[in-house]
This record gives C-alpha cells, structure tokens and sequence, in this order.
C-alpha cells in the first residue's frame, strides 16, 4: 500500500474511533456537558489534560523551534510544563473544592459580582479565541501537507469531527476521545523519536541518546559533535543562548504562569470525583506531556545533526528524496548562489524575503526556481521549522506507516485541543452570560441546547479562523499565554490564598494587567513593529515575556485598591474557608 | 461548620500547607529559573552524563524535578489531610452553597 494510501486510512480510523466516542458517551445534562458528570478517574483525566494541553504547535512545531535555537528554546519546555507545577500546588485542589462547571463561576462568587464573572469571561473568550484559530489552522495544514487536500477542505472535515464529539458529548465526549487522542499522539511522536535515537546514536531511549555518544567512531557525543559542526558553519553554539537572560527569565515566567491561568486546562480538574484526585490528576498530567517533552529536544538536537549530515554540501542531483517530496510542499527550498550544484547549508537568511516564491518553473536539476533575492549570505538553503517532526520519519528512513502515523498524531493534537477550548468557550456563553447573568429563569434543558448551539456557533468561527486566518492569529497565539498569565492568574491564586482581596481589587487589577499587557503586545507587534528590538523594550523584556510584568501589576494593585476598600463579606469569608479544606463538612 | 476547636484545626492545617508550599515550590524555583537560566552559565562547566549540567536542567533535568514536586506533594498532603481530620470522602462532595 502506498504511504498516501495507508495514511488515509490511519487518519480515517483514528476518526471512526474518535466519532465512535462522542455516540457512545452522549452528554444527557448539563453537568455531563460541562463536567463531563464529575466522575472520571484521575488517570483518564491527567491524559485528557495532557492532549487537551498539547496543541498542534507541541506536536509539530515544537521540536523544529528548539531545534533551530538550541538552549533558548528552554522557554518553552520550562514554560509549559513549570506551569502545572503552580496549578497542581496553587489552584486546581481548591477549584476541585469550590465544585461548580466554570472558572467565571469561581471569580463571580468569591469576588462576589457579576462584573467580576464577566471581566473573567472577556478574559477567558479572548484568550481561547486566539488559540482555537490557531488549533483549525494546524489541522488544515497537516491534512494538506500528508493528504494533498486544499487546507480549506481540511479545515472542514476537522470541523465536522470537533462539531460531533463536541456538540453531542460536550465534556463528557471530549474527555474519552482526548483520552484515545493522546494515545494516537504520543504513539506517533515516540516511534520515529526512538528510531532517529537508534540511527544516531545506538541507544531507543531518546533522552539518554541525547546525551550519548555519536555512532560514527568520533568518540564525541552528540552535543558536542553539533556544537562543533554548527560552528564550522557559522550558526552559533547549539549549548548556547543567544537571548538575554532577563528576557529568558521574563519569557519563561509569562509561559508558566499562563499555563496555570488557561480556561481549558483548569477546567479539566472540575471533572475528577474529589479534592485529593485532582491534585493526584495534575501529577499524571504532568507525567504524560514529559513523556512528549523531554523527548522533543532530544529529536530536535538528532534531527538537526541529521540534517546538517545529509542536505549540507550535497548535490542536489543526489538529494535524499525527502528533500524533493518537502520541497514540492514549499517547506524547503534550495538557491544555487554560487552556481556549483551543491546545497551549502550556511548561518543566515538564505532568502529575501525569507519565505520561499516560487516561480513556478524548475532548473536544470529539477529544483523550483524562486523569485526571491539572493541575500549576502553564503546558506542556499531555507528550511521551515516544522519539518524537523513532519519529515523526520523519511529523514530517518522509516516505513510509510510511521509517516501515516505522524499525520494521525498531528491531526489528533490539533483536534483534541480545538474541542476543550471550544468547549469553556461555549459553557462561558451558555452558563455565565445566559443562566447566571441574563436569563436566569431558563430551565437546565434550555441552559443544554444553549450549550450545543454555542458550541455548534464556536466550531463555526473557529473554522472561518482557520480558512481565513487573519494576518495576526499565528503571532498572537504565543501572546494567549501573557494574558492568561496577567489577568486570570493572579484573580484566581489570591482568591483562594488571601482573605482580604475584594471585588474591586479583583477587577481593577484583571482590567490593568490585561490592558497593560495588551496594549505592550500591540504597540510593538502591529503598531511600531520597527521598534519591536531589545533597545526600545521596557527592562529588555520582549513583547513574548511582558505578560509575567503584567501579572506583577495585577498583583499589585488587587492588593493595593482592597487595601483602600471594605473587605469581602462574610459568606464570601466562609467560602474561602471551605475551599481550603478539602472534606465536604 | 465552626466549634472552636476545629476552627483551630482548619487554622493549623492550612498553616503546616503553607509551609510546604514555600518548600516545594522553592525547589520549583531553583530548577527552572535558577538551574536552568540564572546560573545555567556556571553550572555548564560540569558534565553530566554527556551533557553541560546546565544545558541538562533547561532541557531534561527540571521537566523531571517537577513531575517529582508534584507527587511528593499530593504524598504530603494526603498526609496532612488525616493528620488534621480533613480528608475528603469517596463519596462525591455536596456543592457549597
């Protein structure tokens, strides 16, 4: 069978699985809907949390960024998984205690006001937004790079699926089928990591190989052989960073604390059966996306030295064929600049502008000739990120199953994070803007269908998202995590931490650290994108890393402005003393 | 929901939690943003298996302290919670209000 063949079967099973799931595990009340019952077991709940966690840009794009920026790419392993550090120790046992279906219910009642509950939900739609357009973009791309399908029609069918399990199932459906998602997912990412391990260095335990010894009798482990050859070539040290530290320091902070800030992973620990599994939960959790995180920069610094090996000073008469099936993809592209027929791989842009235009036409060799201007550098080559995990089955010579593989596991990440963000979408809408807020008398049937419609409209925009992207969704998805970080967090840890900060402590320090974040992103991303350099930034701080800044004001003016007003009542006094408890007395 | 004596209670064990929370999340703090950022530099002239021992915290080594922080923590406080009579039950927790 060829590999396009067997990969849309694999595809197409992993479908019939996942849509198997959502008929089986129908949603009948709202507490199925948005708590998933509040039964699943702490196992089933810390792998759902792991593939609602790992997005479409964990499992592609991660190891290709780590690849290509060596040690700082420590950012965004720290960062996203630090995280639930903070939300195992800080928030999610006392979530798990105060019991209700949404973060906003948690912020309406310990803040004691309905404008709180709806900062939290304005909060909580911009941050999810953001992410979930990114999520139906991913899925397109993976179906039009591994089934030659326009993103368009993939997009759709990715909907279609999303629109089945989340529409019927709602939490319920979502969490069986993230359950079996992430099974697919990290199946497919660990049998081609294991195998590049073996190629390189003779050791299946890519973690251990990322520290052994390369297997071509040099004696030189594999850091250092990629130090060395990276050098030779004019890249900087992989071992190395190249940021500064208190952009390092800002960047993985914003990261971490947006972690334990997000709406979709929270509101996973709502649906395990009590206080102590949720905590037990988020251990799992973490358990089951180090598996995928530490074997990602393993397979980012094997594929690098790989690449390298094999593309540089190369004829590409004698290209592996990888090269040329990536290349018809416009994933990478070769300029021959100084006319020998070779492919130097060389520090540098190798193009301006940096992304491939194709002519349309081929030279001699049969390479797509490009309209772009050659630049001073002597690199001939442009290699896009994602392919480090998207061609690192062919890279190492791995069957087609692996690569059919690769596409079910890409699409599964991508999906099963879609469906749990658009899930605390849709309850935000249908339980704190319509039960809570503006039509309390609707009975909970009513409050259901409300639930399905948000939904079924959720997947819709979402799918729009994906097909038009708008010019801003890719960058801003980074920046999901600074907001979380500065106006969810600190509203939800001093909830449940102090007794003395109040409703309009809460929502001024929320408003600030959100605007001030917000706008710091907006100036130097789209409005004066030409001071977006180290020089103009407030302290060194990237637009990457103010959220962690952000947060550190809505810090402090909670305090500061319930330090200058009446202190939460009693009951809301009571609350606080029972959700740190965690019997139900 | 409050004699006295298991107010004192509830005051206790959310103290001997307090406490621990400083305790593992100083841990916390010195893997990811001491190990691996501030003094990454320094720790990278010695070697560890293969690796620079910075190098090995900021992309290994405290991705694996944390998943450790967060069991010794749900061990502790497991602990603690029939130390002070809290624990939860089996039974699902009645809502609050």
């Amino acid at each position: 069978m060829s590999t396009q063949a067997l990969t849309y079967l694999l595809v197409g099973l992993s479908f019939a699985l996942y849509i198997g799931i959502a008929i089986w595990s129908r949603a009948s009340s709202t507490k199925d809907f948005y708590i998933a019952g509040g039964g699943i077991h702490p196992v089933a709940n810390g792998m759902a949390t792991a593939a609602d966690w790992m997005s479409a840009a964990s499992f592609i794009s991660m190891a290709g960024i780590i690849s290509f920026i060596g040690r700082d790419g420590s950012v965004y392993l720290l960062g996203w998984t630090g995280g639930y550090v903070l939300l195992a120790l800080l928030l999610a046992p006392y979530l798990r205690k105060f019991g209700r279906f949404t973060i906003p219910d948690f912020i309406g009642e310990r803040y004691y006001s309905q404008t709180a509950r709806m900062v939290a939900v304005l909060c909580l739609i911009f941050v999810s937004f953001t992410y979930v357009a990114g999520q139906m973009r991913g899925v397109g791309i993976v179906f039009s790079r591994f089934l030659e399908v326009e993103v368009e029609t993939g997009v759709i069918i990715g909907m279609a699926v999303v629109f089945m399990y989340a529409v019927l199932g709602g939490m319920k459906g979502i969490t069986y089928t993230q359950v079996a998602q992430y099974c697919v997912l990290i199946f497919a990412y660990m049998v081609p990591a294991i195998f590049i391990s073996l190629m390189i260095t003779d050791n299946p335990i890519p973690q251990l190989g990322f520290g052994a010894e390369v297997n071509d009798g040099s004696q030189q482990s594999v850091l250092q052989k990629l130090d060395g050859v990276l050098t030779e070539l004019g890249f900087d040290r992989y071992t190395e960073g190249s940021k500064s530290t208190i952009d390092v320091f800002a960047i993985t902070a914003a990261l971490m604390f947006g972690t334990a800030g997000l709406p979709h992973v929270l509101v996973r620990f709502f649906t395990v059966p009590k206080v102590s599994d949720a905590r037990l939960s988020a251990g799992y959790a973490l358990v089951f996306i180090a598996i995928l995180y530490t074997t990602a920069p393993a397979v980012a610094a094997f594929a690098r030295l790989n690449l390298i090996d094999t593309v540089d000073n190369t004829p590409y008469a004698e290209a592996p064929a990888w090269f040329r099936q990536w290349e018809d993809t416009g994933l990478v592209a070769w300029q021959d600049k100084n006319a020998d027929g070779r492919m130097q791989y060389r520090a540098g842009s190798a193009l301006s502008p940096t992304k491939p235009a194709f002519t349309g036409a081929r030279g001699e060799l049969g390479e797509r000739l490009l309209s772009n201007a050659p630049t001073d550098s002597a690199n001939e080559v442009y290699i896009d990120r994602d392919i480090i995990v998207l061609a690192n089955p062919e890279i190492a010579g791995l069957p087609g199953w692996v690569i059919a593989l690769v596409a079910a596991g890409g699409v599964a990440a991508a999906l099963s994070t879609a469906a749990g963000l658009l899930l605390v979408i849709s309850s935000a809408i249908s339980h704190d803007l319509l039960k809570q807020t503006l039509m309390p008398q609707i009975s909970e049937q009513q409050e259901l269908l409300a639930a399905r419609l948000a939904a079924a409209v959720a997947v819709c925009i979402a799918g729009l998202f994906g097909i038009y992207p708008p010019a801003f969704v890719a960058q801003v998805v980074a920046f999901a995590f600074g907001l979380a970080a500065a106006s969810l967090f600190p509203a939800l840890l001093l909830g449940i931490f102090s007794t003395s900060v109040n409703r309009e402590g809460a929502i001024a320090g929320m408003l600030s650290g959100l605007t001030f974040t917000f706008a710091y992103i907006v100036y130097f991303k789209f409005a004066m994108p030409q001071l977006n350099s180290a020089e103009h930034w407030l302290w060194g701080i990237s637009p990457e890393g103010i959220g962690a800044l952000g947060m550190l004001l809505n810090f402090a003016i909670a305090i500061l402005v319930s330090h200058f007003s009446a202190p939460p009542p009693n009951d809301v006094q009571e609350l606080i003393e029972n959700i740190r408890i965690p019997a139900s007395k | 929901m409050s004699n006295p004596s298991q107010k004192k209670q509830h005051h206790d064990y959310w103290r001997a939690n307090l406490s621990l929370l400083a305790k593992l999340l100083s841990i916390w703090f010195m893997v990811s943003f001491g190990c691996s950022i501030l003094w990454v530099d320094w720790l990278d002239q010695f070697s560890f298996y293969g690796f620079k021992l910075g190098f090995w915290f900021a992309h290994q080594g405290a991705i694996l302290v944390f998943v450790v922080l967060i069991f010794i923590y749900t061990w502790r406080m497991k602990a603690l919670d029939s130390q002070f009579d809290v624990a939860d039950s089996d039974d699902h927790p009645e809502k609050i209000s």
